[in-house]
């Protein structure tokens, strides 16, 4: 029973046929839903030029090239105030990219050591896994930041008093001063060195390869090539006649100069985040190393493979494929967690376009549309490398 | 096989040796007194009911558990906490799983060549060479290069059997191999077992295929609640069971 | 020599000595190999070296009773929980009028009598209950804001632990349903209605909270007709309502997966249309193996209502703010964090292990 049938040109049953036909049906609920995006985008449009009006405002992203008027402490790239709110956005991405890969390196060590401890036959080791794993995973990361940010300002002395654990290195509440190195010409020397002896190593792993193919034979690649690595430039170091210097910190009145200092922001951002994603990533091992069953571990061992063999051939390429999607998804959280910065004033794009700029110029419109697009963007990247590895590593047949 | 076929390939030599093994899972007393011999070309059935310690008897042979008392000897090493001695017996033992244990993530071919390449350091062409002779004998030359979800239960369990003889094992293990088969592949299984026995293969079988044990075994074993109740050459094994336990299990196997 | 039994007849021994008891367990799990002993040794260390500081911190040298920060530290060298025993009504109902506490206990307490038909399947008198649990929302509204006869309460008022629930309960309450027709919509064959789901979910899932929440404190009123105007608190909520709702709808999605594709055939075929087929076939059992995810979601917006102190809002963060903002109580943070990392850590515990309990119910097949 279809519209096209009905015989009186009834628009009331006309309509009806419609609806109750399935094909037809559907492109209602499209059209109709489509109108209804349309009018509600609309209204929120015509809203927001009217309020803008009212207020006499203008969108417009000129406000960018415009001096920023406000100082920035932490800035791998030139700034200072009189640098353009496009310069602070820039500083804010990088401070936001600087700390969201601390994060993500120091975050999947935490994890890895404390999954695969967390399954140790060791009843004392893998209580206080569990313990710090059930911390992490259940006091809010803002939570943490500011224990963090807390524990490093009130626990640690003043810059006079500082702890020195080793030479150089002076940790109080102004921040952890280490020594900075200092690059004289010939410290191309080292660079060429560590090209070469990279280049060298993947060379050997090829060679190794093509060795053990014909003949049967094992290298030791690993010992041999983590050798030259650190062989090779640490010769060239010597033999260039120590070209890389250390500027070490010295305290000069109430603060620490030379060296280089991490700040008690990033230091605390840096932490907790790595402290509260390492729960998680060490939740992800253990059900990754979990989920291959017993029965393959069994199987390599009775055709005689060793355990550290049986780790590296049977156990992790298996449960990489298990741990690596939520695994990025987690790193995809750590960078949107970083965005909580601006508790404790660690300058990343949220603090800096979204914040200050925000703040002084009123523009929010404009800079929460620049703040929202860049994580978009970034997360957006994230998924498609996901989805890149997903394709490669699906497991066939099963 | 004739009886006289079957005790031909048996020799003097000793290839494995069990005095007096005792195991426990923590308080519980799964193997007592294991005292059994297994000569070169023996093929030994084990079977009993479920849960009477036949499994962990040969998982302890190639110590994928661990005894806690009594001896275990493997041509001629003892087996003790030495790692040296662990690896040197597992090399020569080789086991076939009740659930196949295939890499999944290995094709056929890599699975069948892993070991010979990192535990014998043999060469890749070599041990492909190796791995296809095993997989013509096992029947499935022509799934070498699929993974082992792609193939059928019986092809997976005969993939597994190839697997272990890739490492020229001078022992098999056998546990319930074909207790997770569909009935019409267990006969392609027990066929390649049959051809293995043919050659003389040393085999220890954990099973409850009577038929396969009356062609091929030298001796069928019986145990229950952890010990080994009666053992005896199949003939006189399943036509005079002596001990009333072991009277009991035949005769509930051998109703269907 | 070992004594014979004849075959059949073998005892069950004891284990050895070295096997049994408390020398095997402290074998076993301490001094296993070199490795465990090795762990063992770092452990004990860092334990002695947490522990005992901690304890003598937190509780031996603690002062619980003092009026302001420089008594407790004349007091003891410990921390100073005095603090908290000073705010605690701040940290708890925030600043709702005190009189009028007893209406923000009840609601508390009707929550979980609300709850309780909704998280255990045994309970006496559950069909009824569950009316009480689609009115709950109305009422407890009336009863935290006021109205109908209730003296009305301003939502700039709420503050503490109650501003946490609110926000809690109010977005997962909210997110519920339009986290289902998200669901359906990204599921759904026209391509209209799949493409604007997915590009919602994948938006918020895409941006931090704390962006959604800056939008909710300078931009949703220019979104808004000219003369209306929503306070703060309604603004934060729709936000958090519709970050909760694109977690929600994924949840869902996993859901609706796990569903046999026998169970949509069958309902197709008892000629239900879309919708009966969903609300009566599919959501609920795709509803009942999506709660522990549920839960977990929940457990993620509860932690994540903490970010409203970064718009302002008197959340037990807030709270901390202003005390120690107060000269009395300045450089307290360590134990004023410290005190409300373990409210959260013990109600978030709670909800996982329920959540795990769930899952396990889930696996063994009810």
């Amino acid at each position: 029973m279809t519209g096209e049938t009905t015989v009186f040109p009834n628009p009331l049953r006309w309509a009806l046929g419609l609806w109750r036909d399935q094909k037809h049906r559907g492109t209602i609920i499209q059209i109709m839903a489509l109108v209804a995006l349309l009018l509600f985008i609309g209204i929120i449009i015509r809203n927001t030029a009217i309020n803008l009006q009212a207020l006499g405002l203008e969108i417009g992203y000129d406000f960018l090239t415009e001096p920023a008027n406000y100082d920035i402490n932490q800035h791998l790239i030139d700034y200072n105030s009189l640098s353009s709110h496009l310069r602070a956005t820039v500083v804010g991405i990088i401070n936001t990219a600087l700390v969201s890969v601390c994060g993500i390196i120091l975050a999947t060590v935490i994890g890895l050591f404390a999954g695969i401890l967390r399954l140790s036959k060791n009843w004392l080791v893998s209580r206080i896994m569990y313990a710090y794993v059930e911390f992490g995973r259940n006091v809010p990361v803002l939570l943490q930041i500011l224990l963090f940010h807390a524990l490093i300002i009130h626990t640690l002395p003043h810059p006079r008093a500082s702890l020195s654990p080793m030479d150089g290195v002076f940790l109080s509440n102004r921040g952890f001063y280490v020594p900075q190195p200092v690059l004289e010409p010939a410290a191309w020397a080292i660079l060429a060195a560590l090209v070469i002896a990279v280049a060298a190593a993947w060379w050997f792993a090829g060679h190794a390869k093509r060795v053990q193919e014909n003949t049967g034979r094992h290298y030791p690649v690993f010992t041999i090539n983590l050798a030259l690595i650190i062989g090779l430039p640490l010769l060239a170091f010597f033999l260039a006649g120590r070209p890389i210097g250390l500027d070490f910190p010295q305290l000069k009145g109430f603060n620490y100069q030379g060296g280089m200092v991490l700040r008690p922001e990033f230091t605390a951002l840096w932490f907790a985040l790595s402290f509260y994603a390492g729960a998680y990533i060490a939740e992800l091992v253990r059900a990754g190393i979990l989920a291959i069953s017993r029965g393959q571990t069994e199987a390599a061992y009775s055709l005689g493979l060793r355990p550290n063999w049986t780790m590296r051939l049977v156990i992790l390429p298996q449960a990489m494929r298990v741990m690596v999607p939520p695994l990025i998804s987690q790193y995809l959280g750590l960078i949107k967690d970083s965005s909580l910065a601006i508790v404790i004033g660690y300058m990343d794009i949220v603090a800096t376009i979204g914040g200050i700029s925000l703040n002084q110029t009123g523009r929010a419109l404009e800079c929460m549309s620049i703040t929202l697009f860049i994580y978009l963007g970034i997360s957006l990247g994230v998924s498609t490398v996901m989805n890149w590895y997903n394709r490669r590593v699906a497991l066939v047949g099963s | 096989m004739s009886a006289q076929e079957k005790s031909m390939s048996v020799s003097d030599e000793m290839m494995i040796e069990m005095n007096g093994v005792h195991k426990w899972y923590g308080q519980f007393h799964v193997l007592k007194n294991i005292n059994l011999t297994v000569k070169r070309g023996e093929r030994i059935v084990i079977c009993g009911p479920s849960g009477s310690g036949k499994s962990t008897l040969i998982r302890c042979i190639n110590r994928l558990e661990e005894h806690q008392q009594g001896e275990i000897i493997v041509e001629g090493t003892e087996l003790t906490g030495n790692l040296k001695h662990i690896e040197q017996i597992r090399r020569e033992v080789g086991m076939v799983f009740q659930h196949f244990n295939l890499f999944p993530h290995l094709t056929v071919m890599e699975n069948c060549t892993l070991a010979p390449i990192w535990v014998r350091h043999m060469p890749k062409q070599e041990a492909e060479e190796l791995a296809m002779n095993y997989l013509r004998q096992v029947k499935i030359p022509e799934q070498a290069e699929k993974f082992p979800g792609q193939l059928s239960g019986g092809q997976q369990q005969r993939a597994a059997i190839a697997r272990s003889l890739c490492m020229r094992p001078k022992v098999m293990l056998f546990d319930e191999p074909t207790s997770a088969l569909d009935p019409e592949m267990i006969k392609e299984v027990l066929d390649i077992m049959i051809e293995l026995a043919r050659d003389g293969m040393t085999m220890i079988c954990v099973t409850h295929e009577m038929g396969f044990a009356k062609t091929v075994a030298n001796r069928v074993i019986f145990m229950d609640g952890g010990e080994i109740i009666e053992q005896n050459e199949p003939e006189e094994f399943f036509a005079n069971p002596k001990n009333e336990r072991t009277q009991l299990f035949l005769s509930q196997i051998l109703q269907h | 020599m070992q004594q014979q039994y004849e075959a059949g007849r073998h005892p069950d021994l004891p284990p050895p000595l070295v096997e049994r008891g408390a020398v095997k367990w402290v074998r076993d799990n301490f001094f296993s190999n070199a490795t465990s002993i090795v762990l063992t040794a770092v452990a004990v260390y860092f334990l002695y070296k947490v522990v005992p500081p901690f304890v003598e911190w937190a509780f031996v040298d603690a002062v619980w009773d003092a009026h302001h920060r420089n008594e407790c530290r004349a007091k003891g060298e410990g921390a100073c929980w005095a603090v908290l025993r000073a705010r605690i009504a701040q940290f708890t109902y925030g600043f709702y009028p005190a009189h009028l506490y007893w209406r923000v206990n009840t609601a508390f307490v009707l929550l979980f009598i609300a709850l309780a038909p909704l998280l255990f399947e045994h309970v006496p008198g559950r069909r009824y209950l569950l009316w009480f649990s689609l009115a709950y929302p109305v009422l407890a509204f009336f009863l935290l804001w006021g109205g109908l006869g209730l003296e009305p309460v301003e939502s700039a008022k709420f503050g503490g632990f109650l501003l946490t629930i609110v926000i809690g309960v109010t977005g997962i309450i909210g997110s519920l349903p339009l986290g289902i027709l998200l669901a359906l919509g990204r599921r759904s064959r026209l391509l209209i209605v799949h493409t604007i789901s997915v590009a919602f979910i994948e938006f918020v899932r895409g941006v931090p909270l704390i962006t959604l929440l800056f939008i909710a404190s300078t931009l949703l009123n220019y979104f808004l007709p000219p003369g209306t105007y929503f306070d703060l608190l309604l603004r934060v909520l729709i936000m958090v309502t519709l970050f909760a709702s694109a977690y929600l709808a994924e949840v869902i999605r996993g859901g609706l997966a796990g569903i046999p594709k026998g169970q949509f055939e069958a309902a197709d075929s008892l000629g239900l249309g879309y919708w009966k087929s969903m609300r009566l076939v599919i959501l609920p059992q795709a509803l009942h193996i999506s709660i522990p995810n549920i839960v977990n979601t929940f457990i993620g917006l509860y932690k994540d209502t903490t970010l409203v102190v970064i718009v302002g809002l008197a959340d037990p963060l807030g709270i901390s703010r202003a005390t120690l903002a107060d000269s009395k109580w300045q450089g307290l943070s360590t134990e004023i964090y410290i005190a409300i990392a373990v409210f959260f850590f013990v109600s978030c515990f709670a909800m996982s292990r329920y959540s795990l309990y769930l899952e396990k119910k889930l696996h063994t097949g009810h």
